[in-house]
Parts: structure tokens; C-alpha cells; sequence
């Protein structure tokens, strides 16, 4: 697939100059294309902040729906079509904080659905105060952090995500293979994306993303949970690529009822409605 | 002994704690008494736990369709003591109480003393009791035995023959005592049945919303459970293999009418049931749906708030929080069914006005008309239609196209060759996010125009009386077949009934229904009087008589007849 299908024309960017948002989009055009999903086979959801404003920059079917909410949008509009790849998109604040419990509950029920954060440690849009996912200490206009920084790879790996991973908006090429693994991946598949944020991070800039990652080595094996779990938990560098994967786990989707005999998108269907009603309103009688 | 005489209906009353067995008997009582050839009509009040406490299912046994609850007990099994307490203020001299428990009860009433405890042992151990008392009720109405017999073989199909033997043990103990007592003299039942009651479906509100919903297309749901509106998500996920139907249950009430929305974006036809206390979380999600265009059906099955209020109780009290939910501006459509059959063509339609508007629509219900059990001859099953009103789309597809009428084609994603853009931000024709205050204007008049499409398809009002009233009582929601019974035990050609099965928007015949009026009483299940309100906001009136309860409780025919009264003795004698 040609990487301009996803191209979209004439449009005002709202990110600033040098934002990580921009080879994140980038990126995700490429590893599409590579993949071969058109346009109109895919759905962008998300949320709300800088980096929810992703799908707007690109051709693609979007639901850009509220603040925290887009793995909900996201697991349905899979379940009620599987022939659309669904791919859910925003930043730390609005998945780890404001839909912070749809992120626990989407990882359990596992919908074949690929969820990518742009984690910058800081919430832009609102203009600078602490995410999540901000280090304690960390000073913002509003507070100096005083509690621990959510960590995502570690609550998805002990919730056994079927796919967890972390890359960063600096190394594209390295990028583009986690999130085409993502995206191929059968079940719900988190890319948590390390950015700088130019206006508003003056702690964790791209220098800082740069001395503090290292890419996992081909030796390590991504279905050791517990190996995973202490990759996860590693704070003195973070680890970069595929930390853990679960290939087992049902999806959620396939599970479902409806699917058992019929594989065609619900829009497609005609059921009886008539007929059975009348069977049901019968045994009433 | 003095004798009791019973005509035309019967009020039987069964109560006692919870896990003794009350709803069960609900089951035998309603069933066989149909089949007998009875109309029937059940309601139950019960407490917020599992065990203990003290419920009440009053079963009424008829020769003509009834369905209202009344405070009136011609017959009452107590299966604890603590009943007497719980019921006093229903208890009367007119009463027959059959219990074990009869010390510190006022000498003037009538208690008929049954050894629960020494019988149900006999029939296989205490869980029995409550199979004796509902077989004491059929003794009573010399029931057909063989009609119980097979009922029973009906409801224990599937559990061990000891079970169904203790059963028919059990029930046939209770009928003896019944038929003893009835051929003593004891009491005279004079209500001739109906061979056409046989043929009867009984349904509850809940089965009646969620089959609505299933004959609008519903095929997906998401929901969080709440008391009283679980019994919709629970319907739907037994009938969920056989109709095709999604179900899924939500971490919360916000992720529940978000997997909604996402739902009919991707091409279902989905709804969210819950109560007012988990609705107050939905509420970002009715603005989502308002921005987006996207529809959505929202069962909201009232009980009392504020907060957690009372949990298994009813009211009336969620209509402003329905009306007003949600920030911003735009349109909405509210219903609000009185009767079972209402429930299932309000739900159809709920499905339809959603999908065509691209609006929220609300089935505003409560727990007494979900959880009372009617007796009804039909619902009407050959006019369902179900018409989905997505579109192909063409590349150049704009899922916000400025139309005369201000629908927009909805596209879904992946039918034809368009792209299918929704944004909560305020957003240009394709559906990217803008700033423009140009296209700001020209969205907001586009999604209220809608309204006026949606006017043209209000449910009118319902007159039940004469068209030249002098009194007119205007009714919403459950309240209808109450205030219908109290009417015609009222016998007065001067008063009638307008009842709303759609609360918003409010049809334009209201105003000509009020001014013929020379008295105007409104009777809501609340305290503050809010579809009053509402209809002052529409219509200038102020209706001067207001009957409210908002104890939890539904109003019995009694209250209405009473209130009814005592209002108009200062405007006219009745």
C-alpha cells in the first residue's frame, strides 16, 4: 500500500515544532502501509489531548470520541466488525489517568485491538501539569510530583496483556517493526511510545529518552512473564521493544456468540426477529 | 364463625422474609390461577438484601383485566411475624389472615391459625412452606387440582423427582386445609372466571421493555448492573445466542454507553440499561451521542434517589435528570410506558426514532412497572419492522453534510468507499476537528433542527374517559392503569385521565387538553412534581392540584381514589 493513501491534504497541525507526535504519525503511516490496510478497512479512536489528535492528521475512518474513553469505542467497534482493524490512540493522560480503569478492563477482556500511548510525562494540551506517568519530583506549574509514576508495561504484564511493548518517537525504524508486530498481533496489543514533549518536558527530553532506553536484545524472550515483569519494573534504564506477549489468550471478539456460526459484521445481517418472538412470547403463555 | 365473602376480585397477599420462597409462589399463583381461567395481576415490594428482612408479593385474582396494585388484602398468608408490623397499615377486619404466627394481634381481626412448621416437615422439610401457603390459596378458589399438578411438573422439569414429589406433597397438604376451610363455611368466593384469561401471556415490565428493544433490532448491550434495570441486561443475554445479540457486561456506566456509541458507529443497534444513579455516569456519553450524531437507547428503570436511596423501591424521580443530562445542546426524545404492551412498542420505536435522528433516546421506566406481572392477551408482533438507516458511501462521503433538514447520511466504516470521521470537538462537514465559528453555527442549527423532524413524530397523550370532562388528571409513566382503576371505581363521567407515554418532547395537543379543563390535578410518583414543571415550562400552566408520593411505594387505587376526592371537594362533590 502506497504511504500517501493515508495522507490527508490541507490540514492545520495543532502540535508545536519538534513534537514527538509528528515521527509517531509518521511512523504509523509506514508501518500501515507496509501491512497493506487500506484506509477504509481501518478505525482510529481516541481520546482526548494532543496526541488523540493523531487520527485527524491522517486518512482513516476516526471515532475521536471524549477524555480517557477510547479503548471502550474501540473494543465494540471490533467486536461488531472484525473486518476493520481498530487501532486506539492517545497519550498517558487520557489512558493512564482519565481511563485508567478502561485500560485494566480492556486488557482483560483482550479485544484483537492495537492501543499505542504517546507518553510524554506530561499533560500538553492543558498547558504543562504532571500525567501519570510524570516522575516523582517532577515540577510543573501546578506541582511537584509526590507520588510514583503509573507504569504501564508493568500493570499490563501482570494483568497478562497478550501484547505489551515500548518504543520511542526518536529510533523510527525500530518503531515501525514494534508497531507493525502490534498491529499483526491477534489481541489486545499495547505500545506505550516514549516522546519528548519540546514546550512543556524539560526533564525528560529526547537527550534524556536517549540516555535512559536500551533496546531488549534478540536473546530475550518475550513469553517469560516473569522475565517480563522485571523488564517492566526496570527504572534505571528502560527497556525498548517487545516486552512481553501472550499468544494464547483468547479474544475477546472470537468468543462471542454471534460469531459461532456467522462471520460476517453485524451490519451485514437479518435475523428473524419476527418469527423468534413470537416463539419466545409462547412459552410466556 | 363469621363468614368472608370475596366478589369479582381478590387481593392475596403473600409475605415473609427474604429466601422464604415468596417469588416462587408469585410464580405458582399467577401461572395456575391464569390457566384456571383467572386474569391476574401481581406486584412485590421487597428490601435491599438476601436474606431476612420482610417482602410482600400481592397476587390480584380477577374475572375482568386488572393491573394495578391496591392497598386492600382479602387474603393474607404471614410466614413470619414480623409481617403483621410490616403490613399493618393494609391489615383490616376484612382481612383473612392464614398464620402460625398470631400472638399480640388485635382480637378483632380474623386469623386462621395453619401449622406451617409441623406441615412443611411432613412435606419434606421447611422450604416447603411456601409451596403449602400458595396451595392453601388454590384450596380456597377449589382450584382444579390436576391444573396445579401439571404446572408444578412444568416449573421442577428439570430438578430431581424428590423435589417435584415434595412439591405436589406440599401443595396438595396446603389444598386441604384450603378446601376444608372454604366447605367449613369459612368463606365465599364469587369470581366467575374467563375461558379467554386462559390464553394469556404473563410478562412483567422487564420482558416487555427487552423484547420492545429486540423487535427494534437491539443486537448489542452494554451494561453495568443496577437494580431495577439489570433485568433488561439479563433478558437479553439469555436471548443473546438465539437473536444474535452482543452482550457485554461494562467495568462501569461510562465505559457502558462509550461501547454503546462505538457500537452503532461500527453499524449495530445497540442500548445501555441502567438506574438514575448509574446514569449520572452515562451522561458525558448522551452529550458524545449528541455531538457525534451517533444514536443510542438508554433504558433508565427508576428508583429512588438521591444517591443510592432505596434500592428495590420505586419512583418517579429521574424524569429532569433524563431531560437535562448531558452538556451542551441538542435533541432528545424521552418515553416513558405505562403498561407492558407500551414498554414493547416505546422500545421498538426507541430503536427507530434513535437510528433516524441520530439522537439519544430514553425509555424512562421504574421498578413498579418492571417488576409487576401482568396478565396480557397480545403483543404485537406481526407489524415489527426493523429499517436501518445507514448508507453506502462514495468517496466523497462527509459524515456532517450540511443538509436541508439537518440529517446527515450516516456512513459506517468500511461500507463503500468513504471514510467515516465522528469527533466530539466541534468539527467541519467531514468530521475534522475546527475552530471555525462559521461551521460552529451552522452545526449547532443543524443538529437542533432536528428537533422539529422529531416533533412531527411525538406520541400523542392518551384520553381514558369522556371527551367532555370537567376534572382531567394528567399521568406519565407507571402511574397510568392505577389511576385508570381509581377512575372507574370513581364512576364519575366528568373526570378523565391524560396520560403521556412520551415526556419530551410534549405534544402540541396538551395546551387544548388543559384549557377544556375546569380542574387540573397531575399525579407524579415524586416530590417535586417534575413533569409538572416541565409542562409549565411549555405551556405557561401551572396545574394547581398536585397528588405526589415519593416513599417508595406506587400509589394504590385506595390513594388516588382518596386524593382524587379531597381535592375536588372544594370544586365539586363527588
Amino acid at each position: 500500500m502506497d504511504v500517501n493513501s493515508y495522507n490527508l491534504e490541507n490540514i492545520d497541525i495543532a502540535w508545536c515544532p519538534g513534537c514527538g507526535d509528528y515521527p509517531i504519525l509518521d511512523t504509523l503511516k509506514n508501518a500501515l502501509a507496509e501491512l497493506d490496510i487500506p484506509p477504509n478497512d481501518l478505525v482510529m479512536v481516541s481520546g482526548i489531548g494532543q496526541a488523540a489528535k493523531t487520527p485527524h492528521y491522517m486518512r482513516a475512518n476516526v471515532f475521536n470520541g471524549l477524555h480517557g474513553r477510547a479503548l471502550s469505542p474501540a473494543t465494540a467497534i471490533r467486536a461488531v466488525n472484525r473486518e476493520l482493524t481498530v487501532i486506539a490512540h492517545s497519550g498517558d493522560g487520557d489512558m493512564y489517568g482519565e481511563g485508567g480503569n478502561h485500560f485494566i478492563h480492556t486488557i482483560r477482556r483482550n479485544p484483537n485491538i492495537t492501543n499505542i500511548v504517546n507518553n510524554n510525562m506530561v499533560y500538553g494540551l492543558t498547558k504543562g501539569q504532571a500525567s501519570p506517568s510524570s516522575q516523582r519530583g517532577y515540577v510543573s506549574s501546578l506541582q511537584t510530583v509526590k507520588s510514583d509514576p503509573f507504569n504501564p508495561l508493568a500493570v499490563a504484564v501482570a494483568l497478562d496483556a497478550s501484547f505489551v511493548a515500548r518504543g520511542f518517537s526518536g529510533d523510527k525504524d525500530q518503531l515501525k517493526e514494534i508497531l507493525k508486530k502490534a498491529i499483526s498481533h491477534k489481541g489486545y496489543a499495547l505500545v506505550d511510545i516514549f516522546q519528548p514533549c519540546v514546550t512543556f518536558n524539560k526533564i525528560n527530553t529526547f537527550k534524556w529518552f536517549k540516555d535512559n532506553t536500551y533496546y531488549v536484545d534478540d536473546s530475550y524472550d518475550p513469553t517469560d512473564r516473569v522475565a517480563a515483569f522485571q523488564k517492566a519494573i526496570e527504572t534505571d534504564k528502560f527497556p525498548l521493544g517487545v516486552i512481553y506477549t501472550n499468544p494464547d489468550k483468547p479474544v475477546f471478539e472470537d468468543d462471542l456468540s454471534v460469531y459461532k456460526e456467522n462471520t460476517e459484521p453485524l451490519y451485514k445481517r437479518q435475523v428473524d426477529i419476527k418469527e423468534k418472538l413470537k416463539v419466545l412470547a409462547y412459552s410466556k403463555r | 364463625m363469621s363468614k368472608f365473602f370475596i366478589k369479582e376480585n381478590a387481593s392475596v397477599v403473600i409475605s415473609g422474609a427474604a429466601g422464604q420462597g415468596i417469588e416462587t409462589v408469585e410464580q405458582f399463583l399467577t401461572r395456575i390461577f391464569k390457566n384456571s381461567g383467572y386474569y391476574t395481576y401481581s406486584t412485590k415490594e421487597f428490601m435491599s438484601r438476601i436474606r431476612g428482612g420482610c417482602n410482600s408479593t400481592e397476587v390480584r385474582i380477577s374475572s375482568k383485566p386488572v393491573s394495578a396494585y391496591v392497598d386492600r388484602i382479602d387474603i393474607l398468608i404471614a410466614l413470619s411475624e414480623d409481617v403483621f408490623q410490616h403490613l399493618e397499615s393494609r391489615i383490616s377486619e376484612n382481612t383473612i389472615i392464614f398464620s402460625e404466627h398470631k400472638n399480640n394481634l388485635d382480637s378483632s381481626l380474623k386469623v386462621v391459625d395453619i401449622p406451617l412448621a409441623k406441615l412443611s416437615k411432613e412435606a419434606g422439610g421447611k422450604i416447603y412452606a411456601n409451596t403449602i401457603a400458595a396451595g392453601l390459596v388454590f384450596g380456597l378458589f377449589s382450584i382444579d387440582f390436576s391444573i396445579i399438578e401439571l404446572e408444578l411438573k412444568k416449573i421442577f422439569l428439570d430438578k430431581p423427582a424428590e423435589i417435584l414429589n415434595n412439591n405436589l406433597k406440599a401443595a396438595q397438604i396446603g389444598y386441604d386445609l384450603g378446601q376444608k376451610y372454604t366447605n367449613d363455611n369459612g368463606i365465599e368466593i364469587d369470581i366467575p372466571k374467563n375461558p379467554e384469561a386462559k390464553d394469556n401471556m404473563l410478562v412483567n415490565g422487564t420482558d416487555t421493555v427487552a423484547m420492545g428493544c429486540i423487535a427494534g433490532g437491539c443486537n448489542f448491550i452494554s451494561s453495568y448492573p443496577m437494580s431495577p434495570g439489570t433485568g433488561v441486561l439479563a433478558f437479553l443475554a439469555r436471548q443473546a445466542d438465539d437473536f444474535g445479540i452482543i452482550v457485554d457486561q461494562a467495568e462501569d456506566e461510562i465505559a457502558a454507553i462509550n461501547t454503546g456509541l462505538g457500537a452503532w458507529y461500527a453499524g449495530a443497534r445497540a442500548m445501555v440499561t441502567t438506574s438514575g444513579g448509574g446514569f449520572a455516569l452515562m451522561s458525558e456519553g448522551v452529550s458524545l451521542s449528541g455531538m457525534l450524531e451517533i444514536p443510542i437507547v438508554i433504558h433508565i428503570a427508576q428508583r429512588p434517589g438521591p444517591a443510592t436511596g432505596l434500592p428495590t423501591r420505586t419512583e418517579q424521580g429521574d424524569l429532569e435528570l433524563a431531560l437535562y443530562s448531558g452538556h451542551g445542546e441538542f435533541p432528545r426524545i424521552i418515553f416513558a410506558p405505562g403498561t407492558p404492551q407500551e414498554a414493547f412498542e416505546l422500545s421498538q420505536k426507541a430503536f427507530s426514532l434513535a437510528d433516524k435522528f441520530q439522537s439519544p433516546v430514553f425509555i424512562l421506566t421504574d421498578q413498579y412497572l418492571l417488576d409487576s406481572l401482568y396478565s396480557i392477551d397480545s403483543l404485537d408482533f406481526d407489524s415489527i419492522e426493523v429499517h436501518n438507516h445507514f448508507e453506502k458511501t462514495n468517496q466523497d462521503y462527509r459524515r456532517y453534510e450540511l443538509t436541508e433538514n439537518g440529517i446527515s447520511p450516516r456512513g459506517i466504516p468500511g461500507y463503500g468507499e468513504g471514510l467515516v470521521v465522528v469527533d466530539s470537538d466541534e468539527h467541519d462537514e467531514e468530521g475534522h476537528i475546527t475552530e471555525n465559528l462559521d461551521i460552529r453555527n451552522k452545526m449547532v442549527e443543524k443538529r437542533l433542527k432536528k428537533l422539529d423532524l422529531i416533533k412531527k413524530e411525538i406520541v400523542p397523550p392518551e384520553l381514558i374517559g369522556l371527551e367532555l370532562y370537567k376534572t382531567l388528571i394528567i399521568s406519565w409513566g407507571s402511574t397510568k392503569k392505577v389511576i385508570e382503576e381509581a377512575l372507574n371505581s370513581l364512576n364519575d363521567p366528568e373526570m378523565a385521565l391524560l396520560h403521556f407515554c412520551q415526556v419530551y418532547p410534549i405534544h402540541s395537543s396538551l395546551k387544548d387538553y388543559m384549557d377544556r379543563a375546569e380542574n387540573l390535578i397531575i399525579a407524579e410518583n415524586n416530590a417535586t412534581s417534575q413533569f409538572g414543571k416541565l409542562i409549565k415550562l411549555e405551556t405557561g400552566v401551572e396545574i394547581p392540584y398536585k397528588i405526589l408520593k415519593y416513599s417508595g411505594m406506587p400509589f394504590s387505587v385506595e390513594e388516588i381514589v382518596k386524593e382524587l376526592k379531597e381535592v375536588c371537594h372544594g370544586c365539586k362533590q363527588l
